[in-house]
Parts: structure tokens; sequence; C-alpha cells
């Protein structure tokens, strides 16, 4: 038994390590030989005649429909979509796979926030020899430079969430309070709304790490700088004091609704005028169809509220792009078909079945900003979504932990929601502790 | 160990041709080879996996290199860690009396035969625990609720204002109460079953001794059942410092209240999937185990020292 088991036990750390060994000269070996030379058109086309199969992990629910037309159009490729997953439950997948060095897609939805997570550990394959460098004047300045990296393009733009506020259109009427055009006039109905129904807060704000980091970057405050593997992570600039004070406000006199987001409460709250506004990407009015129907009709779109009267800065909530894992295989096919779905005929198919494009031409395009939303009450909606999507700042990062930083921020601002700790010690908490966990990972961080 | 090993070559006299022997020895592998094969594989490879793990780190920057028996003395000095830890031991020490003391008093209640409708006492008192925990902290968590959920609508029919269970002083006991309701039904039928084994004898002896029902219970039940109470309190033991499902299920509802180091386990879980720390993580996992290992093992200790 005992000599059973010795021998087991090294036969097991043999196998890890020959595993672990194995994964790292994967890693190292693809990435070399894939950014060096350039692929033609003409290779594409070629790969595309010799036909294949392309295993696809995204969520996107429009994909299946690209799919299908792709297929129809180049039959003898086979695109096996793997839709089950989505957010934390993909990336671990995705990231074991990595680890693990098999069972890698060939195409891969990635959220921008997480890009740059898997594009520093050599996760991703560089676009730019495919020719994907040649689109970034297509797209939206947010999502390009989510994707690209200098020269380097490490996905394309599926779409992306220019933000707005939206509102519930009764309640306003109801207590007769004028919408808000800057912060300071949302303070100020938020008083007000509270005043006149006890019931009725001006949004749901249970400490969220997404909705912050947008709401600092419309803010101007540029938390995150980062060169390489050097990280500068700094919550104490004028811009987020800016925040941090308004919106310190809305807690102390307890204006928000203490409902976190994607829970039952919260979209009952959404369709009983419990929370009268909803400031987030353009992508939510499909989520409001399927997950508020019964508030049909209650609701409009407005540009999201400003720092300075008159002012039109905007930001990014969410968004994704499709990129080719390192580790996948027929790279030609996976980037044929990323680029028919994010940049081609596939772009169409999908803003028809409600998804916001991150491509300027589809934006303008006047069939798309003249859509009337029944559920915004005949609303041409998309015209403040494209106006949002042109003014957001560009410059813009997010850390290449940020999945991590995310899932610690409850822990440390999720604090100011529920004590007497304030939203700006809140914020210097989460540095801290990301600028802790950054330099386990190794990176060079500063303040 | 030691008692594994095939007993022949003890108690045989060592004068028998050796090829016999070694297909003896053989024979009794046989007997324990499925048995061991799967030990091997489900039980020890695991752990010394983890062990293995454990001395490495694996950075995002940097790549996977030795670094010894840095992770545990980080570990040490982790107060995320040592903080998750003073939590169960709290929930362990007011919670566990609690649900033990219930199901205890519920056992001897059944046990009497004073109940009306007893068979349909205990299993309505069991039927919690054959409801998945999962399911239970879902139901539960609706119930907390103070906008929609029970709490909100008690708080609107009867204009009150009741303090919010998913508040973050409040969690912890919201936690066990959930968990007491699950497991009071599971430790009553280990005691109720303990109960039932004792001789029906002893009982007419203290009737005749003129004992009453009070004395009956202190003087021959408890001691009787003393091995099914270390038994059901080393369980109790080691499940409050594992949890996990319920603060893990609830912390949709109450992100800020319940964090990502809540419980130890909870802890190991976030460090290695949302920190990809899986080294780091194993050290803390195997300091877990090995704490957890040493208190119920003086609980055994002390509680069967009594009782001998």
């Amino acid at each position: 038994m005992r000599r059973t088991t010795g021998r087991l036990l090294r036969g097991m750390a043999l196998l890890s390590v020959l595993a672990l060994g194995a994964t790292a000269c994967g890693g190292s070996d693809d990435d070399s030989s894939s950014s060096t030379k350039a692929v033609s058109a003409a290779d594409i086309q070629a790969a595309l005649k010799k036909g294949g199969s392309v295993t696809v992990w995204a969520w996107e629910p429009t994909l299946k429909t690209v799919a299908a037309d792709f297929q129809k159009k180049y039959p003898k490729v086979k695109i096996n979509l793997v839709s089950d997953r989505s957010g934390d439950k993909h990336y671990t997948a995705l990231s074991n796979a990595i680890a693990a060095g098999k069972g890698v897609p060939d195409v891969a939805q990635v959220e921008y926030f997480a890009l740059s997570q898997y594009s520093l550990t050599k996760g991703l394959t560089n676009l730019a020899p495919y020719g994907a460098d040649k689109l970034a004047s297509k797209y939206t300045a947010g999502p390009w430079n989510a994707v690209s990296d200098g020269d380097k393009v490490y996905g394309l733009p599926m779409d992306s969430g220019p933000m707005a506020m939206f509102y519930n259109k009764k309640v306003f009427d109801k207590y007769k309070i004028a919408v808000p055009t800057t912060w300071d006039e949302y303070v100020v109905a938020a008083q007000k709304l509270h005043k006149a129904d006890p019931k009725a807060y001006i949004a749901a704000d249970a400490g969220d790490a997404g909705f912050t980091t947008s709401m600092l970057w419309q803010a101007g405050s540029r938390p995150y700088k980062v060169d390489g593997t050097k990280v500068t992570i700094n919550f104490e600039d004028a811009a987020a004091k800016k925040y941090t004070d308004t919106w310190q406000k809305l807690i102390d006199q307890k204006l928000v609704a203490p409902i976190n987001g994607w829970t039952d409460d919260w979209y009952k709250g959404l369709g009983d005028g419990t929370i009268a506004t909803l400031t987030t990407g353009a992508w939510m009015p499909a989520n409001f169809v399927s997950g508020v129907s019964g508030a049909s009709g209650d609701w409009r779109a407005a540009p999201m509220p400003q720092w300075t009267a008159g002012g039109k800065a905007s930001a990014e909530n969410g968004g994704s792009s499709l990129a080719l894992p390192t580790l996948g295989k027929n790279k030609e096919l996976a980037y044929a078909f990323v680029e028919y779905a994010n940049a081609g005929a596939g772009i169409q198919t999908r803003v028809n079945e409600g998804a916001f494009p991150a491509t300027k031409a589809e934006q303008q395009s006047a069939a798309f900003q003249n859509k009337e939303f029944p559920y915004f009450g005949g609303q041409k909606a998309n015209k403040i979504f494209a106006e949002s999507a042109a003014e957001v700042a560009s410059d813009w990062s997010y850390l290449p932990f940020q999945q991590y930083a995310n899932s610690i921020f409850n822990d440390t601002v999720g604090k100011a929601y529920i004590s007497g700790t304030t939203l700006a010690q809140g914020l210097k908490s989460w540095q801290d502790a990301s600028i802790k966990y950054g330099k386990e990972q190794g990176f060079t961080v500063s303040k | 160990m030691t008692t594994l090993q095939p007993p022949a070559a003890a108690t045989r006299p060592p004068t028998g041709p050796s090829a016999k022997r070694d297909r003896r020895s053989w024979t009794g592998w046989g007997f324990i080879g499925p048995f061991a094969v799967v030990f091997a594989f489900v039980f020890l490879a695991p752990i010394a996996y983890s062990i293995y793990l454990s001395l490495f780190r694996d950075q995002l920057i940097g790549g996977n290199h030795f670094v010894g028996l840095d992770n545990y003395k980080q570990a040490f000095q982790d107060d995320q860690f040592w903080s998750s830890l003073e939590r169960v031991s709290l929930f362990l020490v007011i919670q566990v009396p609690i649900m033990l003391g219930i199901a205890l008093f519920v056992a001897l209640a059944l046990d009497s035969g004073r109940l009306f409708g007893r068979d349909f006492f205990r299993i309505s008192i069991f039927l919690p625990y054959a409801v998945p925990a999962v399911v239970a902290t879902l139901m539960w968590g609706f119930m907390y609720g103070t906008q929609f959920g029970l709490v909100g609508d008690i708080n609107s029919a009867f204009d009150v204002t009741l303090p919010d269970p998913l508040s973050a002083h409040l969690v912890l006991a919201s936690i066990g109460n959930i968990v007491t309701w699950e497991f009071v039904g599971y430790n009553m039928l280990i005691f109720y079953s303990a109960l039932r084994v004792i001789p029906t004898s002893l009982y007419e002896a203290a009737e005749i001794d003129g004992a009453g029902q009070f004395r009956v219970i202190t003087a021959i039940k408890l001691p009787a059942i003393r091995g099914a109470l270390v038994i059901a309190t080393i369980f109790s033991i080691i499940g409050s410092f594992q949890l996990f499902n319920e603060p893990s299920i609830l912390r949709p509802l109450a992100r800020n209240a319940i964090t990502t180091d809540y419980t130890p386990n909870f802890y190991t879980y976030s460090l290695s999937f949302n920190g990809q720390q899986h080294n780091y993580s194993a050290a803390v996992a195997i300091i877990m185990g090995l704490i957890t290992m040493v208190i119920a093992y003086v609980v055994q200790l002390r509680g069967m020292r009594k009782g001998a």
C-alpha cells in the first residue's frame, strides 16, 4: 500500500510537471509564429474554400443567425457555437482551457474590460497580420481603443455600450419632476421624488464595479494607466472627487435603493416605479423588453446627465469583442468568421435582432437612427445612443486584471453602501487591494 | 496504514515455501485493490496534488515558479484568512449548540412516547434536510427580501420596519438560521436512533426506583447517547468550518455584506476562480483542513474520554 501510494504520487507529480511544461511551451510557440507573418485575403479565401470547423464560445444571442448565414455562404465551413456560459463562468472556462492547453475554442467572446488580461498573458492572437488593423476607421473610438494596443489588435468589436439614462416617464410625470440633465439636477430630482413617495428611489445602486468605473470614465477620471506591465492605480484625482462627492449625497440621504442589479427585486423595482432611472449601456433596451415587459410604454431614454451644464461627455458600459485564443486552431477560418460577424454582413443581421453595433456606418444609418422603439412609446432611442457613442472619450483603459479587481469591488467600495465608510475611502481601499494583487502577480504597480 | 498489511506473514510459521507466501500476499492485495485504487485516485491524489500546487506561485507576469513554503508564510500573515476563520468560529460556538440543543430536545420529545402524531412530527422535522442546500438557501433568500420578499410583505402589511436579515450585522445570524433549519432534522435522527437502542429494561428499573422523566433523561438517556452527541458535534464542527453554499448563494442579494473572504472556503474559492491564485488557494485550503482536523480530533478525544 505504502509503496503503491508512493509510486502513484511520483507518477502524478511527473504528469503534472509534464502538463505544465507543455502548456508553457505551447503558449510561446504559437504566438511567435502567428504574429510575425501576414495572412493575405487570398490565404483566407483559400481556407474558406477548403473548409473545416470553427468552435465559437460566445453568449451573444444574435450570433446564432450570423453563424447560420455564414455556413450558408461557405457550405464547407462548420461553426460550432457554444453559448451556454456567460460572464464569470465563461472566463473561468476559458482560463482553465488555456491553462490546460487543450479544449481551447477557436473564437471566444471577450468583454472589453477582460481583453487586456488575456492579451497580456499571450492568450490571444494578434489580428493585425490578418488585416484587422485596416479596419480601425470602421469602429467608434471607445470599442476600437479597447481592442487595440499600439499596432496590435486583439479582437474585433462586436457591440458597444455607450451610456444613456433610461427613466420612468410615468413616475416623473406623476410627481411633475423635470428630467435631470446634470448630476446636480439628478440629486435634486432624487430628493423631490423620495419626498413625494418614500417608496420610490431615483436609482438602484448597491455597489456595481462596472457602473462606478463608467461613472468615473464620464467624469474624466482616469484611475488606471497601463503601459505593458507597468500599472498605475489611483482614484484620488479631482474628477473622481467630483463623482464621489455627488454620489455620496445620494447614499447618505438614502436616495438610491439598496437593490442589486439583475435580481428579482431589481426587475420588479424597474417595473413598478420603485426605481425611477437606470444609467447604463445602450444594450439595455432588449433587456427591458424581456425582463420588464409589464412597464412597456412607461420608460424613455435620455442622454446621460452631465458634470457641467450643456456638456456632452459620455462613457461606455459593457460591450464585447470576438477574439482568437492563441491555442485555437483554424486561425484563417476563425478570422474569416469574426470578420464576417463584426465587420461584414453579420453586423446588419445582429442590428436587426436588437444588438447595438460598434461600427460608425451602422450607427449613423438613417434606418438605424429612425427606428422607433415601441417599448419606449415609439421614441427613436438610437439617435440618443449614437450621439452618446460619438462623445465617448477614448483614452480610458481597464486594468490587465480587471476581472479580479471587479470581483473584490463589493468587499471594499461596497462598505460605503452599508456602513460609515465613505465612497472615497472605499475607492481608496479598492485601490490598495488592487495594487496588492497587481504586485503579487508580478506587475510594477504604483499609485 | 500498517493494519492494511496482509497478516499472513505474521501468523504463519516462517517455514512455508516462499512461492506460496507470495501468492497469498497477492490475494490480499486483490481484495483491497479496488478500494485502494479508488482511495488513491479520489482521496490521496487530490491532496497530494494540492500540496504540490501549494509550493509554487503562478503569476500573470513571470509565470510559474517554485517558492517553497512562501504561500504558507503568506497565509499565516493573511488578515483576510484569519478574519474569515474568526467568523466561522463565532458561527460554530453560537449556531452549533443551538442546533444540537433543538435537535436533542425534539429527539427526546419524540422518544418520550407522549407526543401525538409522532411519525408525522419526525418526518416533518426531517424534511428540510431532504431539500438541497442550494434550494433551501434560494428559498430563504427570497423570504429575507425587504423589498419584495416575505420580510418586505410583513413590513407593508403591518406597517412595521423589521431589521433587514441581509444587512451586514445580521447576515451571519440569518445564515445560521438557514443552517439550523436544514440540519435540525438530520441531527435529530442521529439522536433519536441512538435513543431507540437503549434497552427498555433500564426504564423499567428506573420506574421501580421512582425516577421521574427528567431524572431518566439525565441519568440514562443522555449518558447512553454520548457517542451520538460527539459524532453530531464533530459533523457540525466540520460543517461550520466548511460553510460555503449559503454565503455563496446569498451573495448576489447582499454583495456588500457577504464579502469574497466571508468564510475560509469561500475565500479559497474566490482566490482560485476570481484571482487565478490556485497555488495560494491550495495552501490556504490545506491549512484550513489541518485546523479542522485538529479541532475535530480534540473534540473526539475529550468527548470519548468522558464517556469511558
